[in-house]
Parts: C-alpha cells; structure tokens; sequence
C-alpha cells in the first residue's frame, strides 16, 4: 500500500482545516498534560508516604515472643492424649527477650544469597528521667552504619550525625522526647532502665520521623551503649532485621528461618498489608482521573473527525470514484486521526513534564516530614509510556468510527445528488 | 495493431431497480458494447436513466441485473476492492460539477489517481501530468489550488486527470452541462482531439444535442429501455 499517498491526502485535508485540527489536538495535549502531571504528582507523594514506614522497615524482622509454652506437660501425659485438654490461666514460661544464639543466626543470615544486610538491634524501655518526673520511652540500641545504610537512618536525624552514636554513652533523641524533657545538643539525660540500671547519656543528635508517636517515645544508641545501659553481656540482642534484594521473597524467606531458628520472624507484606492498599487505591484513582480525561479528548477527536467527514463528502466521493477503494478511505481518516494523537500526545508529554518541573519546584515544608522541602514528583518513564500509549489508542479508536463511516460512502449517492 | 471491434466495454441485459420509496424498474433489459476507439454519447430525457445507467457501467453502482464486461472481463459480482482497481487503471471520470479536491494544486489533482496506481514513480507522473495539462493549455495553472480556478478550466483539469493513467475509456456525466458555450465547445473538441488522435475510447451522457451530434454513435434511451443506436 502506498502510504505517502495516504498520508500526503491525511495531511492535505487537516491542513485545509487548520483550527479544528488544531482543536482536537490541543484536546489530546491538554488531558495527555494533565495525565502525566497528575501521575507523576500522585505517586511522587505515593513514593514518600510508602517510604515513610517502608524505608525504615525491615523486610524481615527475627525476634522472640513472650507466649506460653505450645506443649504444655498434660499433652505428653498417654494418659489423657485422647481428649481435648482445657487448662486455664497459663502464664508465659519464657521470660527472655533476647534472641538465643544471636551470633550465629547473624552469621548464617549475612551468609545468604538473597540477604542484601542485616542490623542487628537492642529495644529497651526506659523512663527518660527529667527532675522529678519519669518518662516512659525506648531507647534503641542499633549498629548506626547498617541503619544508615539499610534503613535510610541519617534521612531522620534532623541534628547531629548518626556515626556521633559510636561515641561510647552517647544519645539521639527523638525530638518529641527532647521537646518534653528540654534537652539540647550537647546536654547529658539520665535515663532508667526496666531493672532499675541507671546511665547518663550525652545528647548528640535529634531523630524525626514524621511520626509524631513515634518520636515521643523513641531514641537510639550504639548496642554497647545499651547492653551496657541494660547490664547485659555482648551477645543480648532483641532484634534481627534483615533486608532482601527482592523484597518480595520476604514472606517465603520468613517461613523458611522462622523453622530453622525456632523463632519469630514477621515479613514486611504481612505488617504492612494496608500501605500497599492505600498507595494502590491512590494508584488506581488518579489512573482513573487520567483515563477519564484521556476518554473526554477522545470524543473531541470522534466529533470532529465526524464533522470533517460531512464536509469532505464529496472529496471521499471523488476519491473513491477514481479508484480508491474503502480501506483507503479508512486509513486516510484514521491517519488524520492518530497524527493528531501523535503531535497533540507527544506534545503533552512535553508539557507534562515541564508541569512536574513547576510541581517539584513548589514550597511543601511540613513539621511531620523534615527531609521534604518541596512537593514530591515521580519522573517515572512509565507514566510517559503510558500517556504515549494511551493517547494514541484513544485517538486510534476515536477515529476507528468517523473512519468506518467515511469508508461506507457511496460515491453514487453523492455525485448524483448534487 | 489494435483491432477497431476489439470490445472495452459491453453491457448484457442490465435491469436495474430502485426501491425508495416504491419499487421503480429505471433501466429495463439495456444491452449494448462499445468498441476501441469510439466516441459515443448516450442521449434522452432527463429521468430516463441515462446517468443511472453510467453508474452501472463505471463500476460504482453494483446493484444491477445483468452483466457487464470491461476489457472483456466480466465485472459484476467482483469484490469492490477489485472494483477500485479496476476504475483506478481502466476507467477515466469527468464529471457535471468537475469535482476537483479543493485541498489540493491543480497539478497534485492530476497526478492523485497516478499515484494510486503506482505503476510510475512521483517525478515521472509529475512530468506526464504536465503533459497533460499543456494538451490543454494549463500548464500555467499548474500550481494553484483547485478552487482558485473557473469552471470551463476546471473542466480541463478534470479531464487532464481522467487521463493521467492513459484509461482504457473516458466516461463523461454531462461534463459540458455546467459550462458556457465557449468552454463547451473547447471541452468538446478535447474530446474529439483524444479520439480522433489518440484512438481514445469515451463515453459521454449527455441532454445537449448538439454535442451528441458531434459523435460517432449516438445511444438514445426512453423510459429505461435503448431506443437505438446500440
């Protein structure tokens, strides 16, 4: 088929009809603006919300539960085997927090293919004592490099540095915590441990997470600090957490060493089952939002196409009548269609991206999130693709139509009815 | 070399109905050929399916009874895409109202149908149609739009066009019914030029009976049916 042909005729006949041409184009940049500004903005805000909780938590988290003993005594008794056994007031047999064999779960973890790294952690209560008051609060024992580099730590250390708390005795205070208890840089607090274990420890750092709860209650410090805050000897640890290359393989990874270790270990899906709704169900309306737009342009095209075609009844006519036959016709129509599609799409692509520019150079300061100063916008090249898609299936079919219509024009009809 | 009682174009016992709003019979039982080389016009009063019977034989209308051979190949029943080809290679159009595209230069009008055929490449079909045009003294107009022209010189495009894929046959619906005595007249011996010096077949509709007596063969049509000449 000779398409210059096609296309040389497509063009003449959107040339002759500059405006409405230029009309339907303008329709397609505007939602194709609209759409990508739209996508780009939303899962920007997605991508922070998300990483609010996401980044800060590890994919697997290893640690010991406080329950009752499954296999209570009864059951290993013959004796009553054959019924169901009903025993009340049970209390929890196991009454240690820590992780047993702590060293070589580390080992065997860091061992791991699959294992991107591991950070092992202390959680332990404490009063923050300020005068006479108590505060209730934790302070966690971390290794400040593997945070920092799995879990984005120095991203919430809004004062101070995280490699500060490699100093022996030295603290990060959620800035919640210093708020209330008035504490400085610089400033040294008297913390008090579950036991009763008093320690002094020198303020070098705030902590902000966004989370108000949170930072109220929170600090961190090195492990040493802490099993040494706590009494305890260098192997007491009470969490693993592990981060995987393939965040996916998290819940079959916890199944897996949950068995062998003969511990708890919760995966990231389960915990976090109602992020991952959330940020889909935001996903999913500004699609929405942005097919729709899509769709209105679309009928702009269809209506135009349909009126170009009432105008050019007798250039089809003729058309037909010195030889083109009706899939010609067709192909003349959708090509006027889809160049429109194409320059009006490519053209709001353009324009989408420089509105993600202006969105991104918009002032979002906000006390709950201290690494963002402006809105957040994902530059994802999918959102393009897909605008780009869209934007030419949408005019493709618009034009399918009007198309169809121009090719079933009987050229007699015409010719004769002049 | 060309045998003067080679057929172009035979018709067999066309009928041909309309059914808006009753059932009307227009064209009862029409037979007729046309050899190479022929000027013939077909002549009657208006409504008595003259133009309706054009249409049946220029491939356009397929809704007849009966057949029609072009080229000595028969073409009823074929596939409209076939149809399009055929009308493209064989079959030159001009028509009442010179139906040029507005869209388009005077030259481009020529040279579309060549296009669609493709035998040529751009630049040989662009020399051919300047040919065309300077056979009737066009060629000056050239690169204007179509709609920039009067009505006799659009006449002349047309029939320029009709003849840029040297067709087997020149069909004409009224082309000189819409002009000035002039301009007919020049259209006419355009005509008479083409069959006459390049054996050229051409079939014209017409109610102007002094173009009809300026042919070789002159069909006349009554209510439908061919009184003579075929």
């Amino acid at each position: 088929m000779k398409w210059s042909l096609i296309i040389e005729i497509a063009r003449a006949l959107m040339f002759a009809r500059v405006k409405q041409t230029l009309v339907a184009a303008i329709g397609v940049t505007f939602s194709i603006t609209m759409f990508v500004a739209l996508l780009g903005f939303m899962n920007g805000l997605n991508t922070l919300l998300d990483g609010l909780v996401l980044n800060r938590t590890p994919h697997i988290r290893f640690y010991n539960q406080i329950k009752p003993n499954p296999n209570q005594p009864i059951d290993l008794s013959p004796e009553f085997g054959s019924g169901i056994n009903v025993i009340r007031s049970i209390k929890p047999s196991n009454s240690r927090l820590s992780i047993y064999n702590s060293e070589p779960i580390l080992n065997t973890l860091n061992k791991d293919p699959r294992v991107k790294g591991v950070s092992a952690k202390i959680a332990s209560q404490v009063f923050y004592n300020v005068g006479s008051i108590d505060l209730t609060g934790i302070v966690n024992g971390i290794d400040p490099e593997m945070e920092t580099e799995l879990f984005a730590f120095q991203d919430y250390v809004t004062v101070g540095n995280p490699a500060d708390l490699l100093q022996n005795n030295s603290i990060i205070l959620g800035k919640g915590a210093a708020d209330r208890m008035l504490a400085d840089i610089g400033d040294v607090i008297q913390v008090t441990t579950a036991k009763g274990n008093k320690a002094q420890l020198k303020v070098v750092g705030y902590y902000q997470s966004g989370l108000a709860d949170f930072d109220n209650a929170n600090s961190f410090a090195s492990i040493n600090t802490v099993q040494k805050m706590m009494g305890e000897p260098s192997s007491y640890l009470t969490d693993i957490q592990v981060k995987l290359f393939d965040f996916n393989q998290a819940p079959a990874f916890a199944d897996e060493y949950r068995d062998i270790f003969a511990i708890e270990a919760d995966d990231i899906q389960t915990v976090n089952a109602q992020f991952e709704t959330g940020s889909s169900i935001r996903t999913l309306i500004s699609y929405a939002v942005g097919i729709t737009l899509l769709v209105v342009s679309g009928f702009g095209i269809y209506n135009i196409l349909n009126m170009m075609i009432y105008e050019k009844l007798d250039t089809i006519a003729i058309l037909k009548a010195i030889g083109f036959n009706s899939s010609d016709v067709k192909r003349i129509f959708i090509t006027i269609a889809v160049s429109i599609g194409v320059f009006g799409g490519g053209i709001g692509l353009l324009f989408g991206y420089l509105a993600c520019l202006g969105i991104e150079q918009i002032p979002f300061e906000t006390e709950a999130l201290p690494t963002v100063k402006t809105f957040p916008v994902d530059f994802s090249v999918k959102y393009y693709m897909i605008g780009g898609i869209f934007s030419l299936v949408t005019t493709y079919l618009a034009g399918f139509f009007p198309a169809r219509k121009a090719s079933s024009v009987d050229p007699v009809d015409i010719i004769r009815g002049k | 070399m060309t045998k003067t009682n080679q057929s172009v174009l035979e018709a067999k016992n066309i009928d041909k109905f309309f059914y808006n709003p009753i059932e009307t019979q227009v064209l009862r039982n029409v037979s007729f050929r046309i050899n190479r080389g022929e000027f013939v016009s077909v002549v009657g009063k208006s409504g008595c399916g003259k133009s309706t019977l054009l249409y049946i034989l220029s491939t356009m209308d397929t809704d007849y009874k009966g057949e029609l051979l072009i080229d000595e190949q028969i073409t009823t029943g074929k596939a409209s895409s076939y149809l399009s080809r055929l009308r493209n290679e064989k079959i030159g159009f001009v028509f009442q109202f010179h139906y040029l595209l507005n869209e388009f230069s005077v030259l481009e009008n020529v040279l579309i149908p060549g296009l669609k055929l493709g035998k040529f490449s751009r630049e040989e079909l662009e020399h051919r149609a300047m040919e065309k045009l300077k056979i009737f003294d066009m060629q000056d107009h050239a690169l204007k739009k179509a709609n920039q022209l009067s009505g006799g010189q659009k006449q002349r495009v047309a029939i320029a066009r009709a003849l840029i894929n040297d067709p087997l046959l020149i069909m004409g619906d009224e082309p000189t019914g819409n002009l000035d005595k002039k301009n007919a007249d020049i259209v006419f011996n355009i005509f008479k030029e083409l069959t006459t010096e390049f054996n050229q077949t051409i079939l014209i509709v017409t109610h102007d009976p002094e173009f009809a007596a300026g042919t070789d063969r002159i069909i006349e049509m009554e209510d439908g049916r061919v009184i003579s000449g075929q």
